[in-house]
């Protein structure tokens, strides 16, 4: 038994544990890493962080396999002359090389044209610093993933009810009775959801799921609801209709913190047609609601501006004003619009029994009002009342990308928002809780800038280049509505497309529509693969060449830590370091990692040294801001202003004094202020001997009813988060929708779109939610492809990035379509055989596997599991490209409508790609056929300074042994 | 005498895996280790592992149950993998009931992977030698992890809490209580193994809605004058009766 | 279960050397009490123990084929008190020893009369030695067999008939091969051990054939709903977890198709048995060419019976295993 004693380590061995932020996924948990002798061993969960309270994910035990993958880059690496991209044949270079190429390339764009110039990024976490070097340099073209992620729950909940799932808020699990998860696999909120179901459970709760598909989450729901994809909108406006009817909504919570009682005008003859009524003009043009719009009150019977001291408003009716105008309560016009929407009307479209349907809209409101909970925090509203307790309507919800990721999305998830408004569930116990900085005024306040000019030689932009439209003249369009930013985002095709259109970056910048552009950057995203639709064609475009031989996207930049698909057609390539090597902050100013309780942010320290030439990207953007003397970067006098990253972290001000850094811990000169203060030289580190976590819990009555909440709203303001303290009611009904709308029937003084988007816009821009099919279905023979087909992402793998981690991928080393059984034997399809799923827009042959989990009329599989062979230094014949693939050849990123418009396959409202719109049908593989994953492409071969891989793994206990056997 | 074993709660295990890469982590560097890989980048990648988490499907479309089932070796009170092992090198600790291999005295002739019923047991193509879930027996007794990390590296892992570490024959063990208490059971009972471990099986929440929770004194539609209801024009019996 | 080659010639040869011993010591036997022609000098009984050693030497050899670490295998002898496995390890050579000694007493034909027994015959070394190898033979055979009748859970090994067609296969490989061996250097033996041959292997088809009667009609027992503690009809695995194999998924599956196992078993009833009674019944063995090809078909017949008898062993952890996704 000597060898299972412990200890288990050589006497002489160095060991250490090193606490720092986890990046296997976007979760950000505390990890604490183990080293022996410098050597990464273990990687455990940190029980002392707010967010994974000491557990781990798979992923996140799997790190040791990522830090010493063979895929890794380690050199910057140049396109070999007379190469084509795609080859990966590339030579090394130095950073001075690479720097000097790419600073002077940048210069001369900047000096020119500085939207030739794009930046996206993928699934990073500095959207911070990545967005201000875009807009320092210049250009209007920068957007993260959101995208192609999940922009319409983003945009869908913050323009309803000022704050959203994902990162801004989420159930309060710890005290809901009832739970109902609608379109989620595996979320961004990974670890501590999974705590927080468990704990759920075991105080009994009920956990209802929503989903076409039962794995993961759902797999321990009390009750699957298997619904058919993109007609959650009509299930949705369904139980809206059953909760009104059978008067579960909570009436009290609806009149005081919504605009549910509030008048709108509907007069069709008039301008203001669908606009709420009020009382005075504003005196300045700022980002609140401001409390101007009228009520009529029950006990006078006569209209008062709202929250007037004992009046109560009606919420159902029609009146007149005294001028004559007819109005209506908002909630009035929501009753109106979901008359029609029956749980019997819901059935047809979604397959859920119109009984189940009800069943559930009673549950919902049942518990909600009569398991009412109430807290003994006091608090004051924005009205100045002062409340004894703090109550609650224990129903939450959470809802990711099941509803996003459909071109209906938007309409969806409003309906959402406003069915967890009518139960009285928002910002209070048991329901959804906000985390700060939400919630934000609705809008929130940034603007993209509105007006071509904003773009100019050698000038930062005017305007941040994402930001949130209020009405049409928000919209980033030239004099004739055309498009600014080369994504198309804020024009009047997408116009709320608040995280811009990643998706379409690259097509319409090959096909010059608005405009060709000259670099094109990419930061950790795998745009040749994953995070592109119809990837096939996008890599041709990519490589595509102009009549005189040049690219038509002439420079291409990656930066990338592995050897992804995207890497190969690069003309430079940046080789990041991996989260174990960098500093990194989950900066308030982007997404933190906030609790309910209270704004909480972190970072990351480096715990190794950095492979080979491998340099983090945030020293690589400080450097090149340096060179190109971007003011943000430079002293007055034209002196570099930070030495690197950490650097630039601590000394950075939004605006000089202003207090305000990337960090909100520990500020002040000696890290005695917290959210304001200036900055601390001993900032990095206080957080890391504070589990690199600063978490700022909120006095009890500033916890809840956040919106409406005096003291909260003040202590926003005071600390800057907020410009106003004004209260910020939920959008039942939504008047900056309306304003487009408007805009689109020719009413209104602002811009009006142009004529072949009127219609599109007057559509979709509805101030009530309303279901509508999918785009793609819409524009689909659905008998011809009778299937909708989805992808979900298992919990043991990030995206495309894990199939070089050697433990994560013998877990999922390839794919197959997962088809209900009964479906497939319809089809002759047997567990096992080859298939071909066919799209309008191409064809993939994989395995198919027969369920019972998922619903008839679906097919699914695991994203991003299948690979380009010999990427991510995958041998040849790997199982990721032999076996696996991937669901996106069968996406297009564009439709094209009846009347002959090329359009992106996107949320006509948000720009949200509709990866979960397509239509597909399945055959069975003729038996000659070579059993191989179809399409396949041109094998990559490893770069130089990657390490060749291993055949046998063995740790042996000291060191990483094994050799090329 | 004690009894170490885990109690694998299905009613909010998740299927995440957490614990199968959490275990090879901890066991790859730890004493049990290496836990090779083969091909770790190449066609059919295959390694050892101690913890595998299986899915099954329960019933026919829609009244499906997704079951996720991690499995480890269940250390059997009654383990049949022991006696057969000729070497000696398979065997049950007296005072924790750990279930072990020596890997110094295993010859490699895989018979005691043939004698457990549950597959749970895994050759090391390079080292050539069985091995096994350890109970993370070089964790449990570190004196110099705090107490708090005492535990196996699958249990700490477990995001849901599912994976529960403790003697089940100490009456008043977590382990004990919830198999006690929410319906523990064994798998294969059949074979007299009595696997230490134990399953908790899926519980279910309903909500009974009772038609009298709908027709409700506080229906907000009457404030609004919409409570439904038939209209005072209709004919009624006080029209008729006296 | 995954058939080993190691072990399928591990079985089958020492069976053979088994049987060969058996038949040599039985004819020994037969010829004290003046039923068969006594074979004198060292012609015989030396190289057929010879021949039976090397039969025993090479299904030890291939034993070692087994083992991870064979340089340790020693250490297999010291659990005897509760492992067949390691009772086999020390029979084996202990059997080995002891046709080795009875051969060397044949071949030396050392053959002093020990002591005379009461009926008047007289005992010699090889006649004690004969006794004890027969003891032995039987006891190795009845270790190789509990090696795998003793695993509960493989329901087509658990079961006496294991042991016994160890036993009937064993030696009928063992007298065919005496069959052949005499043609060579005792032909006047070969109708008695080729009709022995052909009576325990038709014996041995009768043995077998009930356990194939037997195991078709077995009901696995354990099922996935107690595999995984689930009351319900309709369960299926969907994942096994993995995708690339593990151990699991290589050692306790054959990983052919039904209609190879039916082939393989329809092969070896023919090759094992059925061909082997045939020919032995017609007296091909009388010659040294037809007594070896007889010997050949039976044992060629008997790597595919062992093949087979693997493969037909369904182990309930394979309803862990059935399905990646
Ligand atoms: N069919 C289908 N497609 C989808 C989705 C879907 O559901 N279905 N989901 C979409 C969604 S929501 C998203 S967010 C996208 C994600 O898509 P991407 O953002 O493209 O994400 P990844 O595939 O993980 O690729 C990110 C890149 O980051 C690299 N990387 C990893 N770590 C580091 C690092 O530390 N530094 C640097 N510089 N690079 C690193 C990886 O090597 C990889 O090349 O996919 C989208 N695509
Ligand atoms: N392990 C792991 N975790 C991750 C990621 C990862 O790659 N791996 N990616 C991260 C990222 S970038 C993101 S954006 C999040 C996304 O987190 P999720 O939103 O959970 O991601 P998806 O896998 O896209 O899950 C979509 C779910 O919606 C279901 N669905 C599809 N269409 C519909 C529909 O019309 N209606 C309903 N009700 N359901 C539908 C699918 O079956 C699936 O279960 O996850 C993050 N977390
Ligand atoms: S959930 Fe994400 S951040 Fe947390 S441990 Fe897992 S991989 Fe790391
Ligand atoms: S589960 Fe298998 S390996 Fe573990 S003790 Fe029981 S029989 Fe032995
Ligand atoms: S493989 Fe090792 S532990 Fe297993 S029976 Fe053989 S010697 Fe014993
Ligand atoms: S107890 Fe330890 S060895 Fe066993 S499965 Fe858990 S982590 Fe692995
Ligand atoms: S870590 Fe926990 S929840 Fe995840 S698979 Fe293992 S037991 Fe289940
Ligand atoms: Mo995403």
């Amino acid at each position: 038994m000597q060898r299972l004693a412990p200890p288990p380590h050589s006497e002489d061995a160095v060991l250490e544990v090193k606490k720092t932020t986890c990046y296997m996924c976007a979760c950000r948990c505390g990890i604490r890493v183990h080293l022996r002798d410098g050597q990464v061993r273990y990687i455990d969960g940190n029980p002392d962080h707010p967010l994974n309270q000491g557990v781990i994910c798979a992923k996140g035990s799997s790190g040791i396999m990522k830090q010493y993958s063979p895929a890794r880059l380690t050199r910057p690496l140049r396109r070999k002359a007379g190469a084509e991209r795609g080859e990966g044949a590339f030579e090394p270079i130095s950073w001075e090389e690479a720097f000097s190429v790419l600073a002077e390339r940048l210069a001369r764009i900047r000096a020119t044209d500085p939207k030739k110039f794009a930046l996206f990024t993928g699934r990073d976490q500095m959207q911070a610093l990545t967005g201000l070097f875009a807009r320092q340099f210049g250009t209007p073209n920068y957007a993260a993933h959101g995208g192609f992620c999940s922009v319409n729950m983003a945009a869908g909940l913050i323009y309803t009810i000022g704050g959203s799932f994902w990162e801004f808020g989420g159930p309060d699990l710890d005290r809901a009775k009832l739970f109902v998860m609608i379109g989620t696999a595996e979320d961004h909120h990974s670890n501590p959801l999974k705590i927080a179901l468990s704990k759920f459970k075991r105080q009994g709760g009920r956990f209802v799921s929503i989903n076409p598909v039962r794995t993961g989450y759902s797999a321990i729901a009390d009750e699957w609801v298997p619904i058919r994809p993109g007609t959650d909108g009509a299930f949705l406006l369904a139980v809206i209709h059953e909760i009104i009817d059978k008067g579960l909504y909570d009436r009290e919570f609806l009149v005081q913190y919504s605009n549910a009682g509030e008048l709108v005008n509907v007069d069709e003859a008039n301008d203001e047609f669908g606009m709420f009524v009020r009382t005075e003009v504003p005196e300045e043009e700022a980002c609140y609601d401001p409390q101007d719009k009228l009520w009529w009150d029950r006990n006078t019977n006569r209209p008062v501006v709202t929250h007037t001291p004992g009046a109560d408003p009606f919420l159902l009716g029609d009146f007149r004003l005294h001028d004559g105008t007819p109005v209506k309560p908002a909630f009035q016009l929501l009753q109106e619009r979901v008359k029609d929407y029956t749980p019997e009307w819901a059935s047809q479209i979604t397959g859920i029994p119109a009984d189940t349907i009800r069943r559930l809209a009673h549950e919902m409101g049942v518990v909600a009002r009569d398991q009412r909970i109430e807290l003994p925090v006091a608090w004051t509203d924005a009205w100045g009342r002062e409340h004894d307790t703090v109550t609650g309507n224990p129903v939450a919800f959470h809802a990711m990308r099941g509803l996003a990721a459909h071109s209906n999305g938007f309409q969806t998830i409003r309906a959402l928002g406003i069915l967890m408004s009518i139960l009285g569930t928002i910002d209070r116990p048991g329901g959804f809780r906000h985390k700060v900085p939400f919630p934000r005024p609705i809008p929130p306040c940034a603007r993209p800038p509105n007006d071509p000019r904003a773009v100019r030689p050698n000038t930062p932009l005017d305007g941040m280049p994402l930001g949130w439209p209020a009405d049409p003249d928000d919209l980033f369009v030239d004099g004739e509505g055309k498009p600014v930013r080369i994504d198309k985002g804020f024009s009047w095709e997408y116009p709320l497309s608040v995280h811009g259109l990643m998706h379409n970056a690259i097509t319409n910048a090959w096909r010059g529509d608005p405009y060709r552009i000259d670099t094109l950057l990419i930061f950790m995203a795998n745009m040749a693969w994953n995070s592109t639709m119809n990837a096939v064609e996008v890599r041709k475009m990519l490589n595509d060449k102009d009549e005189d031989g040049e690219y038509r996207i002439p420079f291409i930049v990656v930066a990338d830590a592995f050897h992804s698909e995207m890497t190969a057609f690069a003309d430079l390539i940046l080789p990041d370091t991996t989260y174990l090597e960098r500093h990194d902050v989950m900066s308030i100013l982007d997404r933190p990692i906030s609790e309910f309780d209270g704004p909480v942010d972190s970072v990351r320290v480096p715990v190794v040294p950095p492979t080979g030439e491998c340099k983090p990207f945030q020293d690589v953007l400080i450097e090149l801001g340096s060179r190109l003397k971007l003011p943000a970067f430079t002293t007055k006098d034209g002196q570099r202003k930070f030495r690197d990253y950490p650097d630039f972290i601590v000394n950075f001000e939004t605006e000089p004094g202003s207090g305000i850094g990337f960090l909100a811990g520990w500020r002040g000169k000696g890290g005695e202020k917290s959210m304001r203060g200036e900055p601390n030289p001993s900032q990095w580190e206080m957080y890391q001997k504070h589990d690199c976590v600063f978490h700022y819990e909120l006095p009890k009555s500033y916890q809840y009813m956040r919106n409406w909440n005096r003291g909260y709203l003040e202590w926003s303001q005071r600390n800057r988060i907020t410009r106003y303290a004004e209260p910020i009611p939920i959008h039942i009904y939504s008047e900056v929708l309306m304003r487009f709308r408007q805009a689109a029937r020719g009413k209104g003084f602002s811009r009006k779109p142009p004529e072949h988007l009127r219609k599109r816009v007057e559509t979709y821009f509805d101030p009530l939610p309303f279901y509508y099919d999918p785009l793609e279905a819409e524009l689909t023979d659905r008998q011809k492809y009778p299937l909708a087909a989805i992808t979900q992402r298992p919990m043991a793998m990030y995206h495309s990035w894990d199939s070089q981690n050697a433990w994560l991928r013998q877990i999922h080393a390839h794919n197959y379509l997962f088809v209900n059984s009964h479906t497939a034997r319809v089809a002759g399809i047997g567990d096992g055989d080859w298939i071909w799923v066919e799209s309008q827009w191409g064809r993939v042959r994989c395995m198919a596997r027969h369920s019972e989990a998922v619903e008839p009329g679906t097919v699914w599989t695991w994203n991003a599991i299948g690979k380009a062979r010999g990427a991510w230094n995958l041998a040849e014949d790997a199982n990721e490209s032999r076996r696996g693939f991937l669901l996106n050849h069968l996406i297009s990123e564009e439709l094209h409508t009846r009347d002959g418009a090329t359009v992106s396959n996107s949320d006509p409202v948000t720009g949200q790609a509709a990866w979960y719109d397509v239509r597909v049908r399945i055959v069975k593989a003729d038996p000659g056929e070579p059993e191989e994953t179809s399409p396949q492409f041109p094998a990559l071969k490893p770069y130089p300074g990657m390490e060749v891989r291993k055949g046998i793994l063995a740790y042996l206990g000291r060191k990483l042994g094994g050799g090329g056997r | 005498m004690t009894q170490l074993a885990l109690v694998i709660d299905l009613n909010v295990c998740v299927g995440c895996h957490a614990c199968v890469t959490s275990c090879k982590e901890w066991n790859t560097s730890g004493s049990a280790g290496p836990m090779t890989d083969l091909n770790p980048y190449g066609k059919d990648p295959t390694g050892t592992f101690f913890n595998r988490v299986q899915t099954f499907e329960v019933g026919e479309f829609p009244n499906t149950e997704t079951v996720h089932f991690p499995k480890s070796c269940l250390h059997c009170e009654d383990p049949p993998c022991v006696p057969v092992c000729p070497t000696g090198a398979s065997y049950k600790r007296k005072e924790d009931g750990i279930v072990l291999v020596d890997y110094d005295k295993c010859i490699g002739c895989k018979y005691c992977s043939w004698a457990c019923p549950y597959g749970v047991r895994e050759f090391d193509e390079d080292q050539k030698v069985m091995k096994k879930c350890t109970l993370c027996v070089d964790r449990i007794y570190d004196a110099r992890l705090p107490e708090a990390d005492r535990k196996p590296a699958c249990v700490k892992a477990c995001p849901p809490g599912a994976r529960l570490f403790g003697d089940i024959h100490d009456p008043d063990s977590v382990v004990s209580r919830a198999i006690r208490e929410e319906g523990g059971y064994p798998l294969m009972p059949e074979w007299g193994t009595h696997p230490s471990n134990h399953y908790l099986p899926r519980r279910k929440t309903r909500i009974r809605i009772h038609e009298d929770e709908l027709v409700r004194a506080d229906n907000p539609l009457r404030v609004d004058r919409q409570q439904p209801g038939p209209s005072k024009a209709e004919p009624t019996m006080d029209d008729f009766s006296w | 279960m995954h058939p080993a080659f190691s072990v399928i010639f591990l079985t089958t040869l020492i069976g053979a050397g088994q049987g060969l011993f058996l038949a040599l010591f039985t004819a020994q036997t037969y010829a004290a009490f003046d039923l068969l022609p006594a074979q004198t000098g060292p012609g015989f009984y030396g190289p057929g123990s010879l021949l039976a050693l090397a039969f025993l030497a090479a299904g030890l050899l291939a034993s070692f084929f087994h083992l991870g670490r064979p340089e340790r295998a020693w250490r297999a002898a010291t659990q005897w008190r509760t492992s067949w496995l390691s009772r086999e390890v020390i029979v084996l050579p202990a059997f080995m020893g002891t046709v080795f000694l009875y051969g060397l007493a044949h071949w030396l034909d050392w053959r002093p009369v020990l002591l005379v027994l009461p009926s008047g015959l007289p005992v010699d070394p090889t006649a004690v030695l004969g006794v004890a190898g027969t003891v032995l033979a039987f006891l190795l055979f009845v270790c190789t067999g509990m090696v795998y009748a003793c695993l509960r859970f493989l329901r087509e090994w658990h079961t006496p008939l294991t042991v016994i067609n160890f036993v009937l296969l064993g030696g009928a490989s063992g007298f065919t091969l005496a069959a052949g061996l005499a043609a060579v250097a005792a032909p006047a033996l070969v109708p008695f051990f080729a009709g022995w041959a052909a009576i325990i292997t038709f014996l041995g088809l009768v043995g077998r054939g009930a356990s194939l009667w037997r195991n078709r009609r077995l009901r696995p027992g354990s099922t996935v709903q107690s595999a995984i503690g689930v009351k319900h009809p309709r369960i299926v695995q969907r994942s096994q977890g993995f995708m690339g194999g593990s151990f699991n998924t290589r050692e306790f599956f054959h990983g052919r198709t039904g209609a190879w196992l039916k082939g393989v078993k329809w092969g070896f009833l023919l090759a094992a048995f059925v061909v082997p009674t045939l020919l032995l019944g017609a007296g091909t063995a009388g010659g040294v060419g037809g007594a070896l090809f007889v010997f050949i078909v039976q044992y060629a017949g008997l790597i595919a019976e062992r093949w087979y008898f693997f493969a037909e062993a369904n182990h309930p952890q394979n309803l862990y295993y059935r399905s990646m996704a």
